[in-house]
């Protein structure tokens, strides 16, 4: 056992209709714990999950906090319905603070048992705040009610070896181990700035610690740089009834249709059980969605070897229990088992990976012009275990090598690494120099943002060109779609609060293949629906998957076949159920919207959130290059021709890209108006005082943030 | 591998095997509760009860449901977690929950059931395959 620095004794509180009523606040710079009582007022505004954290977030810093002020927060929380297990996707951890990547608060989210386990140990939410130079690994037993402050020398770095032995340390005996999660990142989140943090799962079935991400907006990078270095709950005792909600019979009836749903219907839609969300690639290539070369195209012929049928028979194991919470039977978090390292400090090592998810494959591969699957599994390992935001890695190296080819930096400017196109042993080489710290790797762990900075000042980079690809927004990197023919989805990543992640409005899929929302009104209105719906999961401690990733068989017939009716009211009915409140759907919309609304006003206290931080860099809304323009000629000239009445034929290639540049520009800055408008903002992108208060938020403390700004 | 065998020719519908079932298990004459249910379908009686498939052993979530010796499929309560994935999963709609209960329950071929059908309308078989 590790030597204990401080232990503190709690009464762990009995959970009432999904809440404990209770939240946890520790401090590292001086090993203290306090308890705090969660509020009606909270429960009411803020619901939980994310509400709560941006909450407790907002009390602990100021306008000047940076992210690695010892006043900045990590705080986490599972929500109201997080934990209950007749639903799928029930187990989601939202996590937030002010990220290093954006100066904003990031919210992001991880399934896995923490959040499960900690609101069972009887905490709503939990609050780490201060520095220490005495590195902590910190322990909460939610049955014996324990906190312990723990040293934690002599660990390894790594999360697949750290959650491991973590894990084994921590449980009373080898079947405990399912009653253990722990919280951790890896040994590159010390030296980048895009770090992420693992949640585990044991696996009993493979005998192993699996994983899933809190992934975006550095969150791992704040936790090493706090001096914690893994989270551990350990709580025993899960059953149908532990969140104690109002109304089980509800749950037990609609989780029992949402399961015969999936064994139904899966096989013939999308396939979650046998290949998670990489189901989609070839989908996405024949569209031409595919992140291809740093989004320059949207597909590739050698999209075929990185086809979910090639991940299936070659590397996935099939037909067990793949969820990462109890009760999902959706069921996508896939392995790779028994993979052998090839590059790296475990090379010979046999692992299991988590994944390939769908960002994983296009970042990773398509993105970056690797259409190796073996390939992609090694990079998908190590980005996890060295506790890397695969997104942000995969998206900054395609900046990268498009630098690279376009002639903006040199081999030697990037310590000699062959960052061409395709190259996936420079790829993970640079993955491994992030690791030690040395060479290219701390450099390339800056995120875009500063690069294009960086690449100008010091290597003559043309910063016109690097703005123009660069994929970032709010310093956040973009996720990996090729989005340039879709409006909506230009929106729904540059108009979010926290950057261009497509957890908040992922509306590629119904815009382009489903072309469910044709007009630029359905486009807007999708724009303001989505965010606020997909916003509520964050509230509830839910996974969106199980929303949409599947369909009731009549869900075509229905009048809004996008919104998935019958899910919807599933949602309502289970919150009802669990909390045992009455809301509708128009309720559940006001509920996020609050959070949603409050988030906007946070990034504007923190010195963003306006319409200047709302732009996307032009490689998001079309083409850039001539090469780009020639790679779907006939598509742009017939633009020209439909949309602005000009004669493509007349006109230069160079003439035809600003045209069409020109053109795109003006669409996204009407549809910024109008989206502001649906949302209840002043044309600058400020909630205005009218709306907030129609939603119930007017707030003295949000009220004081917009006033100079109106 | 054993397995309950209803023979429908001579099954009346009494349900006297639900009864049975119920009682034993959970105290109380309850159909609701019951591991067989007679399902009437024109004076025509069959009987839904779990024919060892399977097939949930490898989708449960808690990893909770095993094959035990005789080859019959049990839930290992301890280990259930009440998701109820096994009920919605089960081709043969023959796992049951109920909400009294925090656990599903299934048909383990005890022969209760057996001995109390008036009409010996129902066998435990024992075959050698599994």
């Amino acid at each position: 056992m590790r030597q204990i620095l401080k232990e503190y004794t709690y009464t762990p509180a009995t959970i009432q209709r999904g809440y404990s009523g209770k939240s946890l606040y520790l401090n590292v710079s001086d090993l203290r714990m306090e308890e705090k009582v969660v509020t009606e007022f909270m429960k009411e505004k803020f619901i939980g999950g994310k509400g709560f954290d941006l909450w407790y977030l907002w009390q602990a810093v100021t306008p000047e906090t940076r992210w690695d002020s010892p006043e900045n927060e990590i705080v986490m929380s599972v929500g109201p319905l997080g934990g209950i297990t007749q639903y799928s996707g029930t187990g989601k951890t939202l996590v937030c603070a002010i990220s290093p990547m954006t100066g904003i608060p990031i919210d992001s989210n991880a399934g896995g048992y923490f959040g499960p386990l900690l609101k069972f140990s009887g905490w709503d939410a939990l609050e780490l705040q201060g520095k220490t130079e005495k590195e902590l690994v910190i322990f909460i037993d939610g049955n014996k009610g324990l906190i312990q402050f723990c040293d934690a020398e002599g660990l390894p770095e790594d999360s697949h070896l750290l959650a491991e032995e973590l894990t084994r340390n921590y449980a009373e005996s080898e079947e405990d181990q399912v009653n253990v999660s722990v919280v951790s990142s890896g040994s590159a989140a010390r030296n980048i700035l895009y770090g992420m943090l693992n949640f585990s799962f044991y696996d009993p079935r493979r005998k192993v610690v699996r994983f899933k991400q809190a992934a975006r907006g550095g969150l791992g990078t704040i936790m090493l740089d706090k001096g914690i270095k893994a989270l551990v709950v350990r709580y025993k005792g899960i059953k149908g009834n532990t969140n104690n909600p109002a109304d089980v019979a509800t749950l037990n009836r609609i989780g029992v249709k949402y399961h015969k749903e999936m064994h139904d219907l899966d096989e013939k839609q999308n396939g979650m059980r046998k290949i998670g969300t990489a189901n989609t690639i070839l989908v996405m290539n024949q569209y031409d969605l595919l992140p291809t070369r740093n989004f320059q195209t949207g597909g590739d012929p050698a999209a075929v070897n990185i086809s979910p049928k090639v991940f299936i028979e070659q590397y996935l194991t099939q037909g067990i229990h793949d969820g990462c919470w109890y009760g999902c039977t959706m069921s996508c978090a896939k392995t790779a088992d028994h993979f052998r390292l090839l590059t790296g400090p475990y090379a010979g090592a046999c692992v299991t990976v988590d994944g390939p998810e769908y960002e994983c494959v296009a970042g990773l591969g398509s993105n970056l012009g690797i259409f190796d699957p073996r390939a992609i599994l090694e990079e998908n390992f190590y980005c996890d275990t060295y506790g890397v935001d695969l997104i942000s890695f995969a998206t900054t190296v395609a900046f990268i090598m498009e630098c690279y080819q376009r002639g903006q930096i040199s081999r030697e400017q990037m310590g000699g690494l062959d960052l061409a196109f395709g190259n996936s042993d420079a790829v993970l080489e640079l993955l491994h120099q992030m690791a030690r710290g040395e060479g290219f790797g701390p450099i390339a762990g800056l995120g875009i943002r500063r690069l294009k900075k960086l690449f100008a000042e010091q290597f003559g980079s043309d910063p016109a060109l690097l703005q123009d690809i660069g994929m970032e927004n709010k310093g956040l990197e973009y996720s990996e779609y090729c989005h340039k023919e879709s409006l909506a989805q230009q929106g729904g990543f540059a108009l979010t609060n926290k950057g261009p992640q497509h957890d908040e409005a992922w509306l590629i899929f119904m815009d382009m293949v489903n072309n469910q929302i044709p007009t630029f009104e359905d486009k807007a209105y999708a724009l303001y629906y989505y965010p606020m719906f997909r916003t509520w999961f964050g509230l509830c401690g839910l996974c969106k998957l199980p929303w949409n990733d599947i369909v009731p068989a009549d869900n075509y017939k229905t009048e809004t076949p996008a919104k998935v009716p019958e899910h919807v009211q599933n949602y309502v009915d289970i919150f009802n159920a669990v909390t045992g409140k009455s809301i509708d759907k128009e309720e559940l919309i006001l509920q996020s919207e609050r959070v949603y609304q409050f988030q906007r006003v946070f990034n504007i206290r923190m010195g963003k959130g306006l319409r200047e931080h709302d732009y996307a860099p032009y490689r998001s809304l079309g083409p850039v290059s001539r090469e780009e323009y020639l790679s779907r000629q006939e598509l742009y000239d017939r633009q020209l021709r439909e949309k602005q009445g000009l004669d493509p034929a007349s006109m230069s290639l160079d003439e035809k890209i600003a045209t069409t540049r020109a053109y795109r520009e003006q669409q996204f800055e009407l549809l910024m108006d109008a989206v502001y408008k649906r949302r209840g903002w002043t044309e600058n992108g400020v909630p205005k005082p009218e709306h907030l208060r129609e939603i119930g938020m007017d707030l003295p403390m949000l009220l004081e943030v917009i006033e100079p700004h109106l | 591998m054993k397995i309950l065998v209803h023979k429908q020719e001579l099954c009346t519908g009494c349900r006297a095997c639900e009864v049975a079932c119920s009682t034993a298990y959970f105290k109380t004459p309850d159909r609701n509760k019951s591991a067989i249910r007679i399902i009437n379908n024109d004076n025509s009686f069959h009987a839904r009860k779990c024919t060892q498939c399977g097939e949930c052993i490898d989708m449960c979530t808690a990893h909770a449901i095993y094959r035990d010796k005789n080859g019959v499929v049990r839930i290992d309560k301890k280990l259930c977690v009440g998701c109820l994935g096994c009920v919605g999963y089960c081709s043969e709609l023959v796992m049951f929950y109920d909400d009294d209960l925090t656990e599903p329950f299934k048909c383990i071929a005890c022969n209760i059931c057996v001995k109390a059908c008036p009409e010996n309308a129902l066998e435990v078989l024992v075959s050698k395959a599994g």
